[in-house]
């Protein structure tokens, strides 16, 4: 059959082409996404209820992490693994800016959000916004969240992303990491993207 | 994740009120990632089709009950997979992407190439739009190019070595971890996948299923089909026992960007390997009994004595 023939030339042509572009290697430790996820846009109020946009974080590398206050592992083990990393920055430090979203903002108000951003460093803010404002900003990036039934005394617990989105001073997204890649690891990354 | 129970901080508030049923049903028809391409796409398909089926009608033509029920079936399931809350439960939970896959790639795809709705179609394109499409890519010298291109790249997809490659080649790259994490975040990626696993799935199983005289510039005899569906099925088992009985999570994404609702994420993965498994390698099994159906048709046309599998006798009627 001459169709087979030239069929499998054709393929083999592609695998050629294929294997002739090599990928250089992944000079960061946490991952890469640049370009796979849009820029940092958004409107929430903060801690002292302000109304804030992306802009008043421009020339910052922002880490932009969803969570909640009542959250009782993975937020605080997360932040406290972001204080960390940038305590070790030293004056680069001055050039972070960590964005807590709350899942919850029906608990978390800005009083609460306040006093509990403020015990992980001055570098941390902590932003609520409404049904649609959240909404917008967790398909943006592709997160998601669900409230979890509640118990006796109407506490709920709340599922949430453990992803730690990293954009560089421009609002360009670069890298995506969780609290498991450690304080060392994103350090070292958020060190090179400030030095840029 | 946080799952224990937290210890309140501040006085209780009460649960947010979920929203009234109205809203919640609009959440789960509406697109979660509106796209205007998709949109489009099924409601000129289905347009045309239904006008088809009323110029037939009128014209004393018999169109059956199976193809237009098939095509407007295999046409809902796509839109459904694509643009409702389904698309949102997909992006966040790796079972239910696999159950996208298999409805884009295999059930809807198997389907639309049931109904050969090409014909129907075609009657339903007002015949002033067709005759002006026909004048536009003959008389124009700068619009030539494309259906030339077009039957040149079909010629290509539909070779009978490149089809079953592209087919089974397409499941291997989006489970390429690397390459699906990528997919799970881009937009512009995840777009592409889907649609590629639609469009791939209705030309292989055009290319497999359709009746030898409907395939005009390619065409495979039914034994070389049989062989080709058979085989594809063989990576795809290999694959979703791998995914199934993997100890560790191959697909870290849907823990990043959180889950849909709070599964174990090797339950997860499991319930998708076995999705790529099993139904995926059914489809072929229900592919080659098609194949078989068309075969025997074909050899009753031709006067030739059916081979015994026909004959009632043997098949218990």
């Amino acid at each position: 059959m001459p169709s087979i023939r030239r069929g499998a030339a054709g393929l083999l042509a592609l695998c050629w082409a294929l294997a002739s572009c090599g990928t250089s290697a992944p000079p960061f430790a946490l991952q890469n996404v640049t370009g796979l996820l849009p820029r940092l846009k958004f409107q929430l109020t903060d801690q002292d209820d302000r109304l804030v946009t992306a802009d008043d974080y421009r020339g910052k590398v922002v880490l932009l992490y969803f969570g909640y206050t009542h959250c009782p592992d993975a937020c605080p083990t997360t932040l406290a693994t972001l204080a960390t990393a940038l305590r070790s920055l030293g004056p680069d430090a001055a050039k972070m800016q960590v964005l807590f979203v709350t899942v919850d903002p029906q608990r978390d108000t800005a009083a609460v959000l306040k006093s509990y951003v403020g015990f992980f460093g001055p570098q941390f803010a902590g932003l609520r916004g409404d049904d649609a404002e959240l909404t917008a900003l967790s398909k943006r990036y592709r997160i998601a969240y669900h409230l979890e039934p509640p118990d006796r005394n109407g506490n709920y617990a709340v599922d949430h992303s453990s992803a730690i989105f990293i954009f560089d001073g421009t609002g360009r997204v670069r890298l995506l990491g969780n609290e498991g890649d450690g304080a060392q690891k994103i350090a070292q990354d958020l060190r090179r993207l400030a030095a840029a | 994740m946080c799952r224990r129970l937290p210890v309140p901080r501040t006085p209780l508030l009460p649960r947010p009120t979920s929203p009234p049923p109205m809203r919640t049903a609009l959440l789960y028809i509406l697109p979660w990632d509106f796209s205007p391409t998709v949109l489009l796409v099924c409601l000129v398909s289905a347009v045309a089709y239904a006008r088809g089926l009323k110029a037939l009608h009128a014209r004393g033509e018999a169109t059956g009950f199976w193809p237009p029920l098939a095509f407007y079936l295999g046409l809902a399931l796509d839109y459904v997979v694509l643009q409702t809350y389904f698309d949102y439960l997909a992006q966040h939970m790796f079972w239910i992407h696999r159950l996208q896959h298999l409805v884009l790639h295999h059930l809807a795809a198997l389907l639309l190439v049931l109904a050969a709705p090409a014909h129907v179609m075609q009657e339903g394109v007002p015949p002033a739009w067709r005759a002006r499409a026909g004048t536009l890519f003959r008389e124009r010298k700068s619009l030539a190019w494309m259906p030339w291109t077009a039957q040149r790249l079909f010629r290509i997809v539909q070779n009978p070595l490149v089809a079953p490659l592209l087919f089974v080649g397409l499941i291997f790259f989006w489970l390429t971890p690397s390459i699906h994490f990528a997919a799970m975040l881009d937009v512009n990626r995840y777009r592409t996948m889907n649609w590629g696993m639609a469009v791939d799935g209705i030309l292989f199983w055009w290319l497999m299923l359709a009746p030898r005289t409907a395939q005009r510039s390619v065409a495979i005899g039914y034994p070389v089909r049989i062989l080709i569906v058979s085989l594809v099925a063989l990576p795809q088992i290999l694959l979703g026992a791998y995914i199934a009985l993997h100890g560790t999570v191959l697909f870290d994404v849907y823990a990043i960007c959180g889950r849909a609702w709070a599964i174990s994420p090797l339950t997860d993965q499991q319930i998708g390997g076995l999705l790529t498994w099993i139904p995926a390698a059914m489809m072929s099994g229900v592919a080659m009994l098609v194949i078989l159906r068309r075969l025997l048709a074909e050899e009753a046309q031709r006067g030739a004595a059916p081979p015994r599998l026909a004959q009632p006798a043997n098949r218990g009627v």
